[in-house]
């Protein structure tokens, strides 16, 4: 068996920065056939006005919706008519769009990116047009299903007060609407400045080659002042908070559990353990909610334990969100899941983890980092997100060797964290009115 | 945001739309591709074990881990096989003759390796992927649990319950209600249709029902196991032969019973009290990937509504906004293939989204793809393969799915020139034959107190 370098000697990255600001990341790899570029932009749902949830992801579409040199529908085709695919998403704290097509496709895509980023098309018929896609996507998302939106909508307004973090970022179907060409045009100018935004491409590509198309196409873009970052941050809650909500189509009540976690920018150890300490609880059948939840009292269907409102660690800026969510019986008292939550972190708080139970679960963390290197698409986006978070690219492949780091002690200061603060509770409660599909 | 608004509400310091869009340097022109590079070989090497499993192995050294995938013909007749083989799946890691479920993933963990267990009315697979290093550790869990999975009692019954459950929370999403809507409007009683068992019947299902599939239909012959990722292709196959030995009982796996020919026949409207959307879904025979015809099916199909840039996705979502997302694809069995098209649609545009989409499959024929249109598919069905394949599970997923309809790589390297041979008349032909909107059966499940009225005048559904 060969032995393969491990992704941090793999990464060789070069970084640039052009005179208007952009920040770009150079990541070279000359044993695959594709290509990806990415954009990663700093603005979230986070940073969209009052009175615009969910502008930020709206706009995201219309970004797709035609550039000064490209027609309606252009962008699409001429990716995928290239051979690629695309595609985009918004998150609490950035917005990203990627490609990733053959390599002979390299300078079209760098195109298509700075083509937009440039000088969108911005106009009335497409912003109508894709507050209509938009309400189709959160009734396919949220509305007509269980669970829609639990817990990334339904939880931050239980754990924070403040507008940035508790808002719904899909956005109200009003506010929505009532969105304006201006405020697409001053969110652009604003946010979409050049040096608020970073640049990845990942690929077979020659340095020198790939930063004189970089600058070709990326070099006259418009330098605009890069909007002040404000702080999101709130204080911690010292009492629990509980909150109700109904659902028509669930068939079963959910529970999630939201607690604050260290500012990875400040302790990223700290942060490292949490991840830690929710795999101890909720992943694999050994892990200890698992065990007690789902198999020895027989109360809980199914769990999940971890940093991140997406469900992965290291997405976002301070403030982060640590979270538990179960499913269980309609006999099962939330509060007896609590308790049992409570008793496992206080045992591990007491005694914590033993280390070679930590040290199965750094063993599966690697495995899934290097799959996420793998992927040539989400080794892109992990350097560009940990760029844009943090100014750590490198962090997307250092990490198995930072978590393997952690020792016991770090995990159960982390569990005696969480129970000393005060937590987010919602309960989600069955209300059984539209279930199934019968024929009539 | 901070943003300064003047009496006249426009804000200061920005530009308009109108100003945003333009340059002085102008619109530029679109760079042309340059040389592409082949993707590499396959370093494959594959074997049939005394045994009858089937061997695949491919180094993919990216990086030092390895994808598993075993996949197992499961077919069944009975009306109860559904709910037995569910119940296998989910119980199958909960215990052998000498480890328990706990240890079973610990070892696992211990390796950075996990395995997933899912079950269709074609096939048993277990999915598994480890650091490369642990390979003959993950093998050696893999011998166990086809040779001694115990199903013990005590965690068989919780896994049943969780299982009844979970098929309850299943059943409330809209698109499993439209799924099994159509595999029993498609199939009837046919193995094929029963996707998903009844929670009732899983109840039912003992740890001796288990034990007995388990001894009849877990089966090497006709079973093919993948691996790929850091590894040498001879020395993972004879780790194999040493771990799976002994896992060699007689008979051969059970594959799916051909299907029934789809004929086209009206919608069949399903009522969803209360719904919000609506789901349309419909489907017409196909052909399968070994028909010289395929080819240009899998253009024809990319054109209508196979990839964004599809007629269908242009007219549904970015000129009506009448969706989130439109899609066809074929589906395929180990006998035969399907169209599908899919959409989910707001309520009150039900009746104008079916008009549309039957639209759309009309001028396929009436209208077939031009030359823009086809060599923009081209590129996109043999680039997406090549993206597709750039990892180890992607590798590993693709070469096991071919494996079930009886394909292996050679199909996968010589699938792009058949593409740069297809012709425009080739492409018209498929069109008129196979996407016809009379080819097509199906059912738009809603809210039928709102949609039966304006559906009812379009005509071609079958009402409540």
């Amino acid at each position: 068996m060969s032995i393969a370098p491990s992704p941090t000697q793999l990464l060789h990255l070069h970084r640039l920065r052009l005179p208007n600001g952009l920040r770009v990341l150079l990541a070279p790899d000359p044993s695959t056939p594709v290509v990806t570029v990415s954009v990663h932009v700093d603005v979230g749902f986070r940073s969209e006005p009052e009175g615009r949830t969910g502008f930020a992801h709206l706009f995201e579409h219309l970004m797709f919706q035609g550039s000064e040199s490209l027609e309606k529908l252009a962008h699409f085709r001429h990716v995928q008519g290239s051979g690629g695919v695309f595609n985009g998403s918004t998150h609490q704290d950035y917005t990203d769009y990627f490609e990733v097509l053959p390599a002979a496709a390299l300078e079209r895509a760098l195109f298509l990116e700075a083509d937009r980023l440039r000088a969108p098309t911005l106009t009335e018929e497409n912003l109508r047009n894709q507050v209509d896609v938009v309400k189709e996507e959160i009734r396919l998302n949220v509305l007509s299903r269980p669970y829609g939106g639990f817990p990334w909508i339904l939880l931050p307004p239980v754990l924070y007060d403040t507008f940035p973090n508790a808002h719904n970022g899909y956005g109200d179907f009003s506010e929505l609407e009532r969105a304006t060409l201006d405020d697409a045009a001053v969110f652009f100018d604003s946010f979409y400045a050049p040096g608020n935004t970073v640049l990845t491409v990942v690929g077979d590509i020659d340095i020198d080659e790939t930063s004189r198309l970089v600058d070709k196409h990326f070099g006259d873009i418009l330098a605009r002042p890069t909007p002040p970052r404000p702080s999101f941050a709130e204080p911690w809650r010292g009492a629990q908070r509980q909150q109700t909500v109904p659902d028509a189509h669930a068939p079963m009540p959910a529970l999630a559990l939201g607690y604050r976690l260290p500012d990875p920018a400040v302790d990223l150890e700290g942060y490292l353990a949490h991840t830690l300490l929710g795999s101890v609880l909720a992943d694999g059948e050994a892990a200890r909610l698992q065990r007690r939840l789902v198999y020895g009292e027989s109360i809980v269907t199914d769990l999940s334990a971890g940093a991140g409102l997406s469900g992965s660690p290291l997405n976002a800026r301070d403030p982060d969100t640590f979270i538990i969510t179960a499913v269980h019986p309609a006999s099962v008292e939330p509060e007896r899941v609590m308790r049992v939550v409570d008793e496992e972190l206080d045992r591990l708080v007491q005694k914590g983890p033993d280390s070679g139970e930590l040290s199965r679960i750094s063993a599966r963390w690697a495995s899934s980092i290097y799959h996420e290197h793998d992927r040539v698409m989400s080794r892109t986006l992990a350097l560009g997100s940990r760029e844009l978070l943090y100014g750590r690219a490198e962090l997307a492949a250092a990490l198995p060797d930072k978590l393997a780091a952690i020792g016991p002690a770090q995990v159960a200061k982390a569990a005696a964290g969480l129970r000393a603060q005060g937590r987010a509770v919602l309960v989600v409660e069955p209300t059984g009115a539209t279930n199934g599909g019968e024929q009539r | 945001m901070t943003v300064a608004t003047n009496p006249s509400g426009r804000r200061s310091g920005y530009r308009d739309a109108a100003r945003i869009g333009r340059t002085e340097a102008g619109p530029r022109p679109l760079p042309p591709l340059s040389e592409s590079k082949p993707a590499a070989e396959f370093e494959l090497v594959e074997r049939t074990l005394p045994t009858g499993l089937r061997v695949i192995a491919v180094a993919r050294r990216t990086v030092p881990t390895v994808e598993l995938r075993l996949r197992i013909p499961f077919a069944g007749e009975d009306r109860t096989h559904p709910a037995r083989a569910e119940v296998l799946a989910s119980a199958l890691l909960s215990g052998t003759a000498k480890r328990d479920r706990v240890q079973i993933d610990n070892e696992l963990a211990a390796i950075g390796a996990e395995f997933a267990v899912g079950v269709d009315p074609e096939r048993l697979l277990i999915s598994g992927s480890a650091l490369a290093t642990g390979l003959p550790e993950l093998l050696d869990v893999l011998a166990d649990l086809l040779t001694a999975a115990a199903y013990p009692e005590v965690e068989f019954s919780r896994e049943r319950e969780r299982l009844a459950e979970r098929i309850m929370v299943a059943r409330s999403q809209p698109r499993m209600v439209a799924r099994e809507a159509l595999q029993r409007r498609r199939y009837g009683d046919h193995p094929a249709a029963r996707e998903l068992p009844e929670s009732g019947d899983v109840l039912d299902v003992t740890p001796d029902d288990v034990a007995r599939l388990h001894a009849e239909q877990v089966l090497p012959t006709g079973s093919t196991l993948v691996l790929v990722g850091d590894i040498e292709p001879d020395r993972a196959i004879a780790l194999v032969a040493e771990a799976l030995g002994g896992w060699a009982p007689p008979g051969v796996a059970s594959e799916l019973p051909p299907l029934p020919a789809l004929v086209g026949r009206d919608l069949l409207l399903v009522h969803r009290p209360g719904a919000v959307q609506s789901q349309l879904r419909l489907s017409a025979a196909a052909v399968p990937r070994t028909d010289p015809r395929y080819p240009a099916l899998q253009l024809a199909n990319l054109v209508f509504g196979g990839y964004f840039s599809s007629r269908l996705v242009e007219n549904l979502r970015e000129d009506k906004g009448y969706t989130y997302s439109a899609q066809s694809f074929v589906e395929f069995s180990p006998y035969a293939a399907a169209l599908l098209v899919e959409t989910d649609v707001t309520t009150d545009v039900t009746a104008a989204s079916v008009l549309e989409t039957r639209y759309e499959l009309a001028r396929l024929s009436a209208v077939p793809p031009d030359e823009a249109e086809l060599e923009s598919a081209r590129r996109y069905a043999i680039g997406s393969l090549l993206i597709s394949l750039d990892s180890q599970p992607g590798v590993a997923s693709t070469l096991s799915a071919l494996a079930g309809v009886g394909l292996d790589a050679r199909w996968l390297r010589a699938h792009p020139a058949a593409l740069e041979a297809v012709t425009l008349e080739q492409v018209a032909q498929v069109a008129a034959e196979f996407f016809t909107p009379t080819a097509f059966t199906g059912v738009v499940v809603g809210d039928a107190d709102v949609v039966s009225h304006r559906l009812r005048a379009l005509g071609g559904i079958e009402l409540p």
